[in-house]
């Protein structure tokens, strides 16, 4: 089955609506994640959305809910424990450690279709509904609004903290606020790419816009964009090459962005420093 | 318009208003004393150096007004009112740390920041912010690199980065948390020099935290210098005295003047150096300790 038929169907729809919705999220709040060094943290926050996952088929045979609950309890853990940054990474390894474990018990006392396991694991974008679908773009919308509601101050407060703090910008509230929306997009991309693979989308693209430009809208646009190209590509090649998941084609196409940013990005900033340096020898 | 503040005398503002007033100020960290009783105040364009050894409690001197830390006892005024965080009219430089989250950015978003980071909302392009960080920049001469990332900077170059950011908000206070550090003898001189011309041009009061007077000498109209919950305050004149300042380390030292700089210089410890040279900092803390155990 070609792409130009598979788009005709209801389901290839879905999945292209989710895929974008959840690349906008992601690389959206990648460059924050990776200025607040937050990778681990998203990391932590996906396994235990596969503990949630699972209680959540086990009680009310709803994946998506669960994970929700789930990584929202690690926010909430990570901002209670991990209150130092010495001691963030510590204190995520022990919650994620105990959360699996956690998962793994409950799975084990599911009945239901074995499928269902390894889709929590490794995404299951062609089995999203109308109603997850919806549940999706709530998210999504609920994310955008609150990143956009505080971007100023947690760019500020996540680039130059001191300062940022001098000048009244309240960091306790908006880490919070941000561990509470980085929980959102997290279950958001575990949809996609499971939640083994959720860095794939959250960090690779912003990493590899990092690598690539120095203007921080540059930076935020270039993010959305490898996100975009990761996540519906990767869906797309999965609908024309029908027998291999999605997720092997997000994660790949993020990966090897990240691989080209980081062997092409040095010689491109460098001729951009150079003109840079250029008006500098003609200015001064 | 009309002012309608009749109740206060018409005269137009001094220039000697007093902007910040330490009252007995009295900071501790547990047993330790940072300073005891501290009665100080900054006026309108005063270049005001804040001198002694590390781990003095010169940054939380900083700390105290912009209201991030309280004194243990006394008072502490800034603009007449308790500090507050946040405060507008205070511009702050704190001291410079290699920072890899901050390497990325570009020098223009650092001053940015210092105009309307702390807003909620989208960074959207604005045409007034747009001048007033171009203003900043031109301010400090930063023009040529302001629109590199900050981490292909020099020192000095980062340095007046961030007197721009914080001068970006027109501040009536500018608090400088050891900014020659690192820096190089052209770099520090221009340092120095730029905040002099601030004070001077404008009447924005510089409170400049250093453990080194002689950059900054021929600007210096106060200094305060710390030392083991002791403190002196004046004129340079008054301060470097070798007996004000024995007094004040507990050990004899002597001040020299050679050339156009100063020397304070102990024979304690058999060797005779320099008690300002940033080197022996370590040495001064061990002698710091025997003069607390003594007393």
């Amino acid at each position: 089955m070609g792409i130009g038929s598979s788009l005709q169907q209801p389901f290839a729809q879905h999945a292209l609506l989710a895929s974008t919705i959840v690349a906008l999220t992601c690389g959206l709040m990648g460059p924050f994640v990776i200025m607040r060094r937050m990778s681990f943290a998203v990391h932590g926050m996906s396994e235990l959305a596969f503990t949630g996952a699972a209680a959540g088929l086990l009680i009310a045979g709803n994946a998506l809910a669960g994970a929700l609950c789930g990584s929202l309890v690690v926010a909430g853990l990570i901002g209670l424990l991990g209150e130092r940054e010495s001691e963030r990474d510590a204190s995520i390894g022990v919650i994620l450690a105990g959360g699996l474990g956690l998962g793994v018990l409950l799975l084990s006392f599911y009945r239901g279709f074995a499928t269902a396991a390894t889709n929590i694991l490794f995404g299951d974008i062609f089995g999203v509904s109308s109603t997850q679908l919806l549940m999706l773009l709530v998210i999504g919308i609920a994310v955008v609004a609150l990143v956009g509601s505080i971007y100023r101050p947690l760019f500020f407060a996540s680039a130059d903290p001191e300062v940022a703090a001098a000048r009244g910008v309240p960091e306790g509230l908006l880490s919070i606020v941000f561990l509470l929306v980085l929980a959102l997009t997290v279950t958001e991309a575990a949809q996609i790419v499971g939640t083994l693979l959720v860095l794939s989308l959250v960090i690779a693209p912003a990493a590899a816009a990092r690598r690539l430009a120095t203007s921080p809208l540059a930076i935020a646009l270039l993010s959305l964009f490898i996100a975009l190209v990761a996540a519906d590509g990767g869906l797309l090649a999965s609908l024309q090459f029908g027998n291999i998941k999605p997720t092997v084609f997000v994660t790949g196409i993020s990966f090897f962005v990240y691989i080209a940013a980081r062997i092409f990005g040095p010689s491109l900033m460098k001729r951009k420093n150079r003109s840079l340096n250029f008006e500098r020898t003609v200015t001064s | 318009m009309v002012e309608v503040s009749q109740e206060a005398t018409p005269t137009p503002e001094p220039d000697d208003r007093e902007l910040v007033q330490f009252n007995k100020a009295t900071m501790r960290f547990g047993q330790r004393t940072l300073w005891d009783s501290l009665t100080l105040s900054v006026i309108r364009g005063e270049f005001l150096a804040v001198l002694g050894p590390n781990g003095m409690g010169k940054t939380t001197l900083l700390r105290v007004m912009l209201g991030l830390q309280p004194l243990s006892s006394g008072a502490v005024e800034v603009e007449n009112e308790a500090p507050r965080h946040g405060n507008p009219r205070i511009g702050y430089v704190p001291q410079q740390r290699r920072s890899d989250s901050l390497a990325s950015i570009r020098g223009r978003d650092l001053v940015r920041f210092g105009c309307d980071g702390h807003r909620a909302g989208l960074p959207f392009f604005n045409r007034d912010v747009r001048r007033r960080v171009d203003g900043a920049i031109r301010e400090v001469g930063a023009e040529s690199f302001a629109n590199a990332p900050i981490g292909t900077l020099s020192g000095g170059e980062q340095q007046r980065l961030r007197i721009a950011q914080a001068l970006v908000s027109d501040p009536r206070i500018l608090l400088l948390d050891e900014p020659l550090l690192s820096l190089d003898l052209p770099g520090q001189s221009q340092v120095a020099s730029l905040i002099d011309r601030r004070c001077r041009t404008t009447g924005t009061a510089a409170v400049f935290v250093t453990h080194e007077i002689n950059p900054i000498l021929p600007y210096v109209d106060k200094v305060l210098y710390l030392v083991g919950g002791r403190w002196a305050a004046g004129s340079t004149e008054d301060v470097f005295t070798s007996e004000r300042l024995s007094d004040l380390y507990g050990i004899p030292v002597e001040v020299a003047r050679v050339g156009n700089r100063i020397m304070v210089v102990t024979a304690e410890e058999g060797v005779p150096y320099d008690l300002m040279d940033d080197e022996k900092c370590r040495l001064l803390s061990e002698i710091e300790s025997k003069a607390h155990g003594h007393r």
